[in-house]
């Protein structure tokens, strides 16, 4: 599939971030002309997979997060985030329901919330390497 | 994100508005357990009114009120959830614990 456009964003893993990592993807997918709840599902996942970067790929300190999003004709976006952190071990684990790692501040419902809000979530990571997460979502699907 | 707080008798309503992420929660979390602790409500409000947007942090944060209102022997809602957050508590499932009511008039 041909992309139409793409954009790169790479920040230190500061919790500040969050907001700025989500707001900058709400803005570049724009241009497909989202619905409101399209835009808000979007920003939710983004926002789920920076966080996890933050508290769990680079629980000591900070790392470089890495998120680079895609537009194709049909008005899928793709985006993926990226860090060089720890990884995890058990994939399949860490995106059951309520599992966490994170202590009582975090629900362990990220996963969840990143599969729920997208058409398409596929989670690549290596132990000591670090994570990517590729999440894909059609845009533009207006009720007639 | 901003966050304030009503006490009316028994009752402790806490009014959350701006973006809830997981920047932002861990200063309201601290701050609720504090007001909890300083009045022990029989009754806890969480107000979503003023939301513009919440993740997994929120449901966090839910959750850890709803335990210590259980301990309590006291009870929990959340009201006036605007549509982002909303999509978020029902993606978790939470109101199988917690009464939630959605924001009237919402966009």
């Amino acid at each position: 599939m041909k992309y139409e456009n793409r954009m790169r964003l790479k920040f230190p893993s500061r919790s500040v971030n969050e907001s700025f990592a989500r707001s900058a993807v709400a803005a570049f997918i724009a241009q497909a002309d989202p619905t409101l709840e399209e835009l808000g599902d979007v920003k939710t996942a983004v926002s789920e997979a920076v966080t996890n970067c933050i508290v769990h790929a680079y629980p000591d300190g900070i790392g470089e997060i890495s998120v680079t999003c895609r537009l194709f004709e049909d008005g899928t976006a793709e985006i993926r985030v990226s860090d060089t952190g720890r990884g995890i071990e058990d994939v399949e684990r860490a995106m059951t329901p309520a599992f966490t790692t994170g202590g009582d501040d975090r629900s362990g419902m990220g996963f969840t919330i990143m599969e729920s809000f997208t058409d398409l979530l596929k989670v690549r990571s290596k132990v000591g390497r670090g994570t990517t997460v590729i999440m894909r979502r059609r845009l533009g699907r207006r009720k007639p | 994100m901003k966050l304030s707080t009503a006490s009316a008798g028994t009752k402790l309503t806490f009014f959350l508005s701006g973006e809830l992420d997981q920047h932002a929660v861990r200063d309201a979390a601290r701050t609720m357990e504090m007001k909890i602790e300083a009045s022990l409500p029989r009754d806890c409000v969480i107000d979503m009114s003023g939301l513009t947007f919440m993740d997994s942090s929120g449901i966090a944060l839910v959750l850890k009120t709803y335990r210590r209102m259980m301990e309590l022997e006291g009870r929990l809602w959340v009201e006036n959830v605007p549509s982002q957050p909303m999509r978020v508590l029902d993606a978790s499932g939470i109101e199988r614990l917690v009464p939630v009511t959605e924001l009237a008039g919402k966009e």
